[in-house]
Parts: structure tokens; sequence; C-alpha cells
């Protein structure tokens, strides 16, 4: 299966040129390929969170190449940045982000409306993907009447808004409850299995790790360790069985 | 993200925050209100002052002589006798005389179309039994009355068989007849007439309305009041002893452009006064007063808008403000639209959109409120203006073009004082933004 992200020889240096100079991450190798569930576990300081806004797109790397999906991200301006963001990548914070003043059919819409989609189209999709995570019921609802739960399954519908190739999930379990953040899990795991998104689960939490396919360990900027975990219930590898429409 | 699309964001975020988007039109409200409400008055008073004195005549051009600028200052009728032995008044020689009337009709055949003529008596009293009146005598040709506007009520007004022929006929006011004959008809009634220099009896063969002009003092008294009495020109110019005017009128056919033509009658006329060590000719034209008028009350208009003006950029620099606090407020939701793909652009399109909108329905509501403003100032004007006895009142006129400028300087107000906040949220880094507490 092709790599959907590539990432070679990455160095993140902050402060460059300055007595305080600091470099974050000291080289590193990753390669995903389409499909897979996996996890970047590390300590604080490790060097994950510089690791995923790079991934994201929303940093660029001192040195090193990274492509996303065949496209060689470094080489583009940062307009084109913003779009492959927008298509390529869904965001899962860990405190969820959704826009206060907006319900949550419009949260989903948004990464929507900066790729031009037409408002049919926008309404239509995002009342689909609020089914997915099921929170059909709670469309016209504002972030504010929702649990940390229900915000956390708005926003994982609002990840899949424009079908990426990858969903980046930062620490998507950190602010919520064991049982919760079990529900979320569970929906990571159907993304996963039912409709075969590529999803990078960013954790500190060996035991959230485990459940994924594999498991990079991060430690003061370099990768310390690579393996396989024990997936979902035991289930490696599964393959998917339907197409998102 | 679309144009449609920015815009109901926009609304989207006002909705949140229904006071604080109110406060901060506020700014705009009253400044454009301002304004609006300024130019209103200002139109309105514009428009009818011209109306009413294009009424009066603005193909009228009244030709005068006055004292020649001898280094005591402008002479004029005002300085004439300051000092003791000095000449009283201008002498027969310095009259504008029937010849020159001539000339310059021969000269100027399609402008003049008449002469308004006429030749102070002086003023005095008229009795008729045990009645009395105060009067001013002028004679008049027949022309004067169309000239001034005298509306006859009752018989005629003089003509020029009664000037040719001497005749002793006078023309009185309406306030004369109420206070000497009542109600009954005062044609073919004879009065006595007594002015310093002359004494004589009048039969009256016409009443003229007196109207009370809305330039003129009006006093409420009608038995003080001293109006005008009209004889025939030629038996004024005889009783003075005089063929000459010390004024006269042209009226001028309506092709013609008064302001430039009283140029010409000026220099016309000047080479007889050429000689002349004392007086010299001047002319003055209601065309040229209108338009003296009209551009002084536009540029007191223009000036007060101004300073109405500074409102508005008080209260751009109040949308700039609330626009800076709402973007660090709303950094994170800044970060987040980044991460969701919205480009720098689109974020700086969007903040600016929204300091648009905001100046935009301030500028709507400024709008209507300053157009209700106007309208009232109108009627506080033209309530105070018949309080005083004259029967001026300003229609209201609003200014298409000031709307139209308020509405886009509104929106430009939004533009450039919302570009420094949109750009600076545009500029944030999205690491940072989502990191923002």
């Amino acid at each position: 299966m092709a790599n959907i992200i590539e990432l070679h020889g990455i160095i993140k240096r902050y402060f460059i040129g300055k007595p305080n100079e600091l470099q974050v991450l000291n080289g590193l190798d990753i390669e995903v390929p389409e499909g897979e569930f996996v996890s970047i576990i590390g300590e604080s300081g490790s060097g994950k969170s510089t690791l995923m806004n790079i991934i994201g797109m929303l940093d660029r790397p001192t040195e090193g190449t990274y492509s996303l999906g065949g496209i060689d991200t470094l080489v583009q301006p940062d307009v084109v940045l913003s779009r492959l963001r927008g298509q390529k990548v869904g965001f899962v914070f860990q405190t969820f982000n959704l826009i206060g003043r907006m319900n949550a059919q419009k949260n989903v819409e948004m990464p929507m409306l900066y790729n031009h989609v037409p408002a049919k189209e926008r309404a239509e999709r995002a009342a689909h993907l609020l089914e997915i995570v099921e929170m059909a019921d709670r469309a016209k609802h504002q972030p504010n009447e929702l649990s940390g739960g229900q915000k956390q399954r708005v926003a994982i519908a609002r990840a899949m808004a424009n079908d990426p190739d990858v969903i980046l999930a930062d620490e998507p379990t950190g602010a919520l409850d064991s049982a919760t953040g079990r529900l979320v899990m569970d929906i990571f795991h159907d993304l996963h299995e039912r409709y075969g998104k590529t999803i990078v689960l960013i954790t500190h939490n060996p035991e959230l790790a485990e459940e994924t396919q594999r498991i990079i360990t991060l430690k003061d900027g370099d990768i310390v360790g690579v393996r396989a975990g024990a997936g979902h219930g035991g289930r490696q590898n599964a393959a998917p069985t339907e197409a998102l429409s | 993200m679309n144009f449609g699309d920015n815009i109901s964001q926009a609304f989207t975020s006002l909705r949140a925050n229904k006071m604080r988007a109110l406060l901060t039109m506020l700014g705009i409200i009253i400044g454009i209100a301002a304004v609006i409400a300024i130019m209103t008055v200002g139109s309105s008073m514009q428009n009818s002052i011209s109306d009413q004195m294009q009424s009066l005549g603005v193909n009228n051009i009244t030709v005068y002589i006055q004292q020649k600028d001898d280094g005591w200052g402008r002479g004029g009728p005002g300085m004439m006798g300051a000092f003791p032995g000095q000449q009283q008044g201008p002498g027969e020689d310095d009259l504008i005389t029937n010849e020159m009337l001539t000339a310059l009709r021969e000269e100027y055949p399609d402008e003049i179309q008449a002469y308004s003529l006429s030749v102070d008596v002086g003023s005095g009293s008229t009795t008729a039994g045990s009645k009395y009146a105060y009067i001013s005598i002028m004679g008049a040709n027949s022309e004067y009355m169309t000239a001034n506007n005298i509306d006859i009520t009752r018989g005629r007004f003089v003509n020029d068989q009664d000037s040719d022929g001497r005749r002793k006929v006078a023309v009185v006011s309406d306030k004369l007849v109420s206070s000497m004959f009542g109600e009954e008809d005062p044609i073919g009634k004879t009065i006595m007439a007594v002015t310093d220099s002359h004494v004589g009896t009048y039969t009256i063969v016409g009443v003229y309305q007196t109207e009370s002009s809305d330039f003129g003092p009006t006093t409420t008294s009608d038995a003080d009041t001293q109006t005008e009495m009209y004889i025939p020109l030629g038996t004024a110019q005889k009783i003075m002893g005089t063929d000459g005017y010390q004024m006269f009128t042209i009226m001028s056919a309506t092709s013609v452009n008064a302001t430039t033509f009283s140029e010409q009658v000026q220099s016309a006329l000047g080479k007889y006064y050429s000689r002349n060590e004392e007086y010299e000719v001047s002319t003055f034209s209601m065309e040229s007063m209108v338009e003296t008028v009209t551009s002084m009350l536009s540029q007191v208009t223009l000036a007060i808008s101004a300073i109405a003006a500074i409102a508005l950029l008080v209260g751009g620099i109040g949308v700039m403000n609330i626009m800076l606090v709402s973007i660090t407020e709303r950094t994170r939701e800044i970060g987040v639209r980044k991460a969701l793909g919205a480009t720098n652009g689109e974020i700086r399109a969007q903040f600016i959109v929204e300091a648009i909108v905001i100046c935009f329905i301030g500028g709507i509501i400024g709008i209507i409120l300053g157009i209700i403003l106007g309208m009232i100032g109108v009627q506080v004007i033209n309530s105070m203006s018949s309080g005083e006895g004259g029967d001026m009142s300003y229609g209201t006129s609003v200014s298409v073009n000031a709307i139209l400028l308020a509405t886009g300087f509104s929106m430009a107000i939004g533009l450039f004082f919302g570009y420094y906040p949109a750009n600076k949220a545009a500029k944030l880094d999205p690491i940072d933004a989502l990191r923002f507490e």
C-alpha cells in the first residue's frame, strides 16, 4: 500500500542563530501507509506537538521533506498549504475548538466553506456526517448546549467534512472522562475500519496507543521505538468494508 | 468562501454580540445622521430661497448712481451730507437721463425688454376728511408694476397716458384703504397728499396688496405703517422739477444672462460718467444675488457638514477599536479557521466584510435618522419664521447625492478602519492562535 505520509530527515529548530537555539526534532523519518491507524506517543517536551503541527502543515520544518498524498508540501506557498490543509487533513483537537456562536451543523460545514462547496451540498454532507457520529438530533444545538463527548463527536464530523486523506487527532480524549473517551475512540475505530481512513493519533496515554496498529514513541526529538499495537480488540489491519460517500 | 458566505458569517458574528454591534454602530449612526440632517436643512433652505428670489425676478437689473470712492470710504447714499456744506445728494447733471436710456436701448434692443422707472417724491401723509395715513410717494411708469411684483386688487396701476398727461392720480395700498375708507370703495375718491416739498390732491385709480416681504422688516401696527403711494412718472418729474433718475430697473429678456448683461450695462453707461468727479454708475442683478446667496449657503452647509463628519471619523475609530477587541477575543477561532483551510486572504476578507457590514447598517440607520431630523429641523425653522409674521416655508428636499455619498462613505470607513484589524487577524500564526487562552 502506498504511503500517504512520508517524512524524511525532519529537523525543527527554534530561535535559529540565537544563543538559545533549540532543536526540537532531530531528523525524523516517518512513513504512514494509506489506511493505517498509527499513534505517536511521548512525554511532554518530546516534540510530538511540533511533529503534529508539521504533519498538519501548520508549521514548516527547518530541514527535511514532507510529502502528503504524493504532493511535496514544503515547496508550496502558504495559500496552497491552506488549501491542502483544508482538503487533505482533518484536525481533531483536545479542546474540541468548535466555534461558539455557530450550531453543530454550521461548525461541520465550516471546512467545506473554505473548500468552495456549494451551500446545498454543504448542508447535506454535514447532516450525513452528523448521522455517522450519531449527533443528527443535535445538529441545531450551539456548542455550549453540548457535553464534552458530544462536542468531540461534532469535531470529528467536522474533521471528516472534506473527506481528508488523514485525520490528525491531538489528545482527542484528553479533556473527556474515560467513558466518553471510550466512545470517541470507538468512533475513530469505526472511521478506520468502515471507511478506511488514515488516522494519526497523538497521545501520552499508552493504553489508547495500544489500540492502534502501530505505535511510534518519541523522546527528546528522536524516535526511540516503533512497534505494532494490539489493534482494536485485536483485529489488526481490518480491511475497509464500506466507502464513505 | 464566496462574498455571500462572508456576509452571512459577518451577520452570524454580529448577532452573537448584538449590544456591542449596536454600540459600535452608534458612532457611525450619529455621524451619518448629523451630516444628512445638516445637508437636508441646507439644501431645503437653498432651494426655497432661490425659488423665492427667482420669483422676485432674476432678469431684473437695477442700475443706480452712487458717489465715487473718494478715499474716505465707499461713497453712497448713506454718506451723503456727512459734512456740513457738502453737496446734498446728486445734482441734475449727475442723474441718468432719458437720452442715456434711449441710447442704451438702441445698443441692446434684444436684451432690454422694458425699463422700470421711478422717481422718489418724498414721504409724508395723506388726509381725507378726518382720516389720515402715512405714505411715501413714488412716481412710477407702468413697467414698475411688473418689475416689482405689485399685485393690483382693485382698479389699475398708473399708465403711460397718466404720465404723459401729468395726471394727478394715485395707486394706494390696501392698508391705507382699510384705515382711511374702511369697507368703502376707494376708487374715484380723492385724497390730499402732503410731503415736505409738495402738497397735492390725487384721485385714487387703483389699490395694491401690501405683501410683507420675506426679506424686509414687518411691523404689526396698521395705523403706523407707512405705505407707498404710486403716482404717474411724469407727474412726479414735474413735481420734482427733474427728468433724470437716480435709479432704474432694466427688465431683460429671459434668454439673457443677467449677471454678464449687468456688467455690459455698467460699462455702457459708465462712459457718461467718466468725467463726473462725484458720481458713477453701479448695477445690481437679482441673478447675481441669487448666485451669491446660494453659494454662501452651500459653503456654510459644507462647513457644518465637515464638522459633523468629525463625528463620523470618531465613529470609525470606534469601529476599529471594537474590531481589534473582537479579534483578540476570537484569536482561537481564527486559529481553528486556518487549521480548517482558511487562507490569510479569507480571514482578512471576513473581518473587513464584518467591519463594512457594521458601518453599512449604521449608515442606513443614520440616513433614515438624518432625514427625520432634517425634516424636523425644517419644520422648526418654518414655525420660527411664521411666528415672525413671514409666510416663507421651506419644502424639505432630501439630497439623493448626500444619501449615496453617506452610504459610500460609511462603507469606506468600514474598509479603512477594518483593514488594519483584519490584516492583524490574517497574519496570526495558526499555532499560536490555537494555543491562545
